[in-house]
Order: C-alpha cells, then sequence, then structure tokens
C-alpha cells in the first residue's frame, strides 16, 4: 500500500493534464433534447379544433389562443419541474414536490380566501395571496421535518400529502359555506384551456425563477448535502433553506392561479434525469427544464386531442402518468434497499 | 492553533462539557480519546462551529470562531461528521468538488481542479473518480468524504470517528493517509479515535477526555501508561511493548 502511495504522488503531474472537468453544461444529447423540445412545443402550436390556416381569422386566434397556451406550457413545465428539483434537495428527499407536500394546496386556500374577501381583486392580488399562503404552508412542512425526524423518505411524501388533504379539505369546507365549489373546482384543475391572450402574462414572472434557481444551483446541491457540510463549506444553510422556499412557493403560487395543479411534474422530472445522469446540478438544470416543458407539452396535446373536438385537462393526465412512474420509483427504491 | 478557553456545554441535566481549557498545537495528528458520552464528539464538533458552546471561547489560528465569518472559516478548518448519508447522487469527484465550495462557490477554475485531482490521488481514488457513490464499499466512500475535506485545502482538518464501520485494513489504510496529510500537506488533524491503540501507534499527541473534562493531555507515550489508560477508561488496562510501539490490552 505504501509503495503504491508513493506511485501516486509521483503520477499526479501527469494525470492531472488528461482529466475532464466536472459538469459540462452544453454537449451533443443536449442539443438533441432542445431540438425534441422545440419540436414539441412548435408541434403544440398548431394542435387544436380551430383552423388557423383555413379560416379567415385564422391568424388572430392563433395568437388570442395558441401562442399565451404555448409558452404558459414552457413556463409552468419548466417552473414546476425546477421547483421539484430544488425542493427534493432541500428536503433530502426524493419523493416531494410541491404537490406532495401540500404547496399547492396552499396556494389554493390562499386563492379562494382572496376571492371570498376581495371577488373583484385583480390577477395580482390573487397571486401574491397564493404566493404568501403557499410560503407559509411550505415552511410549516419544513419546520415539521426538521423536528421530526423521520425513518423512512417514504414517510416524508405522506405526511406531505396528508397535510395537504387537510388544507384542501379546509378549502373545500370553506367553498361549500360560500358557494365556491364550483368556481374553486375550476380554478385548481390545472388546465391549460382557458389560458389567453391578457390573462396570462403573469406566468412570465415564473421565467425570472427558472433564472434565479439556475444561478443559485450550486447552493441548493450544497444544502442538499445537509446542514453540517453546508456549514462546513461556509454556506448560510437557512438563508438557503428561506431562499429555496421562497422562490418554490412564488412559482407554485403563480402557476396554481393562472393554470391550477400539475400534480406529480416535480417529483418524476428531477427523478428520471437523475436516473440518467446522475446528479450534478448544474449540468442537470437544463435537461429538467426540457424534460418538464416536454411532459406537460405532450401531456396537454394528449388532453387536446384524445376526445376532439373537445378537452380533457392537462392534470388529468399528468396525474396517470406521473403516478405511474411515481410506483415504478417506489419500487425501484425498495429493491436498491 | 487551536486554543479552547473554559468552554462550557450543557447537554441535558445529566451531560454537560467543561469547562474545557485546551491547547492543540499545529502540525502532526491529535486524537481525541475516551468512553462513550465523554464529550469528544462535541469538542469536536464545537470547535468546527457546528455547534453553538453556551460559555467560553475557541481560536483557531487566531480566529475567534464564535465571531467569524462562517465563509471565511471554511478556509481555515474544515469538519467531517460521522454520519454522512446523502440522497444527492454524486460521483467521487463531484463530491471532493464540493470541498473546493469556500475558494470558488462553485465554478470550479483550473486550479480548483488541480487540487481535487491531488486530493483523490493523495486517497488513492483515482481509478474511482468517476463511480457514484452509492456504488462504493464503505470504506471507499469514506476515503472520499477525507479527500472531501483535504480538498478545501484548510490548515485544520477535523474527523469525527473516520474509522467507523471500516474493516481492519481499510482502517490502517484510513490512519496512514491522515498520518501523510500530516507530514506532507502539513496539515493539523485533530481526530476522534475509539480504538485507543490506532491513537497510540498513529497519533502525535492524544487528548483524553472524560465526563465532559480533559483529563490527559500529551505525547502518545505519556498517555500510553497503565493507570492514565485505566482512569480514563474506568477498566485495568495494561500497556505492553508491542512490536511496533506500545499496545493497550484491556481484556
Amino acid at each position: 500500500m505504501l509503495d503504491s502511495h508513493t506511485s501516486d504522488t509521483r503520477t499526479v503531474g501527469r494525470r492531472l493534464e488528461g482529466r475532464r472537468p466536472t459538469g459540462r453544461l452544453f454537449t451533443w444529447p443536449l442539443l438533441l433534447g432542445l431540438i425534441g423540445t422545440v419540436g414539441l412545443v412548435v408541434l403544440s402550436l398548431f394542435v387544436g379544433v380551430y383552423d388557423i390556416f383555413g379560416a379567415e381569422d385564422g391568424g388572430e386566434m392563433f395568437a388570442i389562443t395558441r401562442i399565451p397556451r404555448t409558452v404558459a406550457l414552457v413556463l409552468a413545465g419548466a417552473a414546476m419541474a425546477m421547483c421539484g428539483l430544488v425542493m427534493q434537495l432541500l428536503t433530502q428527499n426524493r419523493f416531494v414536490e410541491p404537490t406532495t407536500t401540500g404547496t399547492t394546496e396552499w396556494a389554493g386556500l390562499g386563492l379562494l380566501l382572496v376571492m371570498i374577501v376581495w371577488p373583484d381583486s385583480s390577477l395580482l392580488v390573487k397571486m401574491t395571496f397564493a404566493v404568501l399562503t403557499a410560503f407559509l404552508g411550505t415552511m410549516i412542512f419544513f419546520a415539521f421535518l426538521r423536528r421530526v425526524t423521520l425513518r423512512s423518505s417514504v414517510i416524508v411524501p405522506i405526511v406531505g400529502m396528508m397535510l395537504g388533504a387537510v388544507v384542501g379539505a379546509v378549502s373545500t369546507f370553506i367553498a361549500l359555506q360560500t358557494d365556491m365549489l364550483q368556481s374553486m373546482g375550476i380554478w385548481f384543475a390545472g388546465s391549460f384551456t382557458s389560458v389567453l391572450r391578457g390573462q396570462y402574462e403573469p406566468l412570465w414572472a415564473v421565467a425570472v425563477i427558472v433564472i434565479v434557481i439556475f444561478i443559485a444551483a450550486d447552493r441548493f446541491t450544497v444544502a442538499g448535502l445537509g446542514e453540517e457540510i453546508a456549514t462546513n463549506v461556509g454556506l448560510n444553510y437557512n438563508q438557503v433553506l428561506l431562499l429555496g422556499t421562497g422562490l418554490i412557493a412564488i412559482a407554485t403560487g403563480i402557476v396554481t392561479v393562472v393554470v391550477g395543479n400539475l400534480p406529480f411534474l416535480g417529483l418524476i422530472v428531477p427523478n428520471i434525469v437523475s436516473m440518467f445522469r446522475g446528479d450534478d446540478l448544474r449540468s442537470n438544470l437544463p435537461w429538467v427544464c426540457l424534460l418538464g416543458i416536454s411532459i406537460v407539452t405532450v401531456c396537454d396535446i394528449i388532453g387536446r386531442t384524445i376526445i376532439m373536438p373537445f378537452e380533457v385537462p392537462v392534470s388529468l393526465i399528468l396525474a396517470i402518468i406521473g403516478a405511474a412512474v411515481f410506483i415504478a420509483l417506489l419500487l425501484r427504491q425498495r429493491r436498491r434497499g | 492553533m487551536i486554543t479552547l478557553s473554559a468552554v462550557t456545554k450543557n447537554y441535558s441535566s445529566e451531560v454537560a462539557i467543561g469547562p474545557v481549557d485546551l491547547t492543540i498545537p499545529n502540525g502532526g495528528v491529535t486524537a481525541l480519546v475516551g468512553p462513550n458520552g465523554a464529550g469528544k464528539s462535541t469538542l469536536l464538533t464545537m470547535i468546527g462551529r457546528l455547534m453553538g458552546m453556551d460559555e467560553g471561547t475557541i481560536e483557531i489560528a487566531g480566529y475567534d470562531i464564535a465571531k467569524t465569518n462562517s465563509k471565511d472559516l471554511a478556509k481555515i478548518v474544515s469538519i467531517l461528521r460521522q454520519e454522512n448519508h446523502f440522497v444527492t447522487r454524486l460521483t467521487v469527484r463531484q463530491l471532493v468538488g464540493f470541498g473546493r465550495f469556500p475558494h470558488s462557490k462553485g465554478r470550479l477554475t483550473r486550479v480548483d481542479e488541480d487540487m481535487i485531482s491531488q486530493s483523490i490521488d493523495f486517497l488513492g481514488l483515482t481509478d474511482l473518480e468517476g463511480r457514484y457513490l452509492d456504488e462504493l464499499s464503505g470504506g471507499q466512500r469514506q476515503r472520499a468524504y477525507v479527500a472531501m475535506v483535504l480538498a478545501q485545502d484548510t490548515d485544520y482538518v477535523l474527523l469525527d470517528e473516520p474509522l467507523n464501520n471500516l474493516d481492519m485494513r481499510h482502517s490502517v489504510q484510513m490512519m496512514q493517509h491522515l498520518h501523510r496529510a500530516a507530514r506532507e500537506l502539513g496539515r493539523t488533524v485533530v481526530i476522534v479515535l475509539h480504538d485507543i491503540n490506532f491513537a497510540g501507534h498513529y497519533a502525535d499527541r492524544i487528548c483524553a477526555v472524560k465526563d465532559g473534562q480533559v483529563v490527559q493531555h500529551g505525547t502518545s507515550d505519556e498517555i500510553m501508561r497503565d493507570e492514565v489508560l485505566s482512569h480514563v477508561f474506568d477498566t485495568p488496562v495494561k500497556v505492553i511493548a508491542g512490536p511496533h510501539g506500545p499496545l493497550a490490552v484491556y481484556y
């Protein structure tokens, strides 16, 4: 052993030369992924009942519905997938995302309350409330996680979903008492049907969230190694936790108000990416972005075409696909121990 | 130099640490030994500023750890705790790369990459650098963690029971690595050890902790004595002359 040590030290200089640095951002597979995603996005622009080429006002309709809808798909898909990733890092749990921690339910509760108290409020006010309650709810969940050490990682999303169900039940009760049940159902069912010009623009704010996550990526990864290792390398763990929660709450709040629930998206995308590429966050982020966009777009196209000329909400398709992937991940986890 | 002055920490009503006054000189390997629950790990964790103390001050290389920015401390001292479970799936090289975070904030430069390569080579992980941590054996993984704290390039390296879960061969290798880190890289290594014979053989100094107090602190030869060890561990210990130095026999 000692002999190999000395030879190790001697060869250090030579070995340093040919080594590939970690985390290269732009690669050929990524370019292919980008082309695929752009293809899906373009396809989404041209799928629908209305004949945008034949009809006289085709161009106008294209601008009013198709472009906003597709932009919304891109933004919501990317944001929710990235939020799922950040949340999984911060909780050190593979099975959490905004819909398995109650974050979306909290956003929904905030939205409902503002609709009751201030029915004529602008979209911006509604969003602000949804963001605030989403932040509060996520902090409650994180505080719970830090206080209670859970033996099994599978328990964490179960606790989150239970918390979400309780909050959802409160929302339903309030909605029932105030005759809001129907409009609540419409708000929450994740669907891009109602995404029109003039109503979806706030969604652009989540583009900022996506950029901030890109910038702070390394901090989130280090925080994901645990509080002790994060502190050891001089990172303020609580600050990063707060930043992450804030970003998740803003993105979830906005997406919930504009689009609705997008179940399991933040869960399945980061897991699929990590399965194939490991967890180097910086080089994974573009992949998480692209895959999030692609999955939402595919689900939306399926939802639009499956019972044409009618539509099913994208959340329905996502829930079916997402649940299947979720179960597959659980089984895989059990096999690996 | 690491200096603890009147450091106290009250865990619960039964477990209390201090007041501890201790000076760990620069260079070499200093081992913290003592019975279970004596407070070795707590002391180390406080020196590494992962846990606050109730009273007293700790200075590392003249910096008061309670008053110095955590970011700056990360370039002076690094600490590795016992349990490291990651959900994140990282390769050895990516993990070691995080040791450079205090210097590069995640954007690795050429210097960082060289330092990472050196650390990996130093711990004999060159052929494993592309492997994921969950594919490694316990001993290899432990070496990867140590490579990470060495890559941090701090003068002071604190390790909490790095031999835990290692078999005989890997324990010996780990101690040789740490010994070399102190010798060849000039690091000051402070390490919590369970096995007194590992401490006796590989450490330059031993600091014996008992009931939250430092009861003995000296060179290995000064601590490796019947009466000292018997008192520290509350069990009859006989030190005999082994082929490579004194050996404590306690069964």
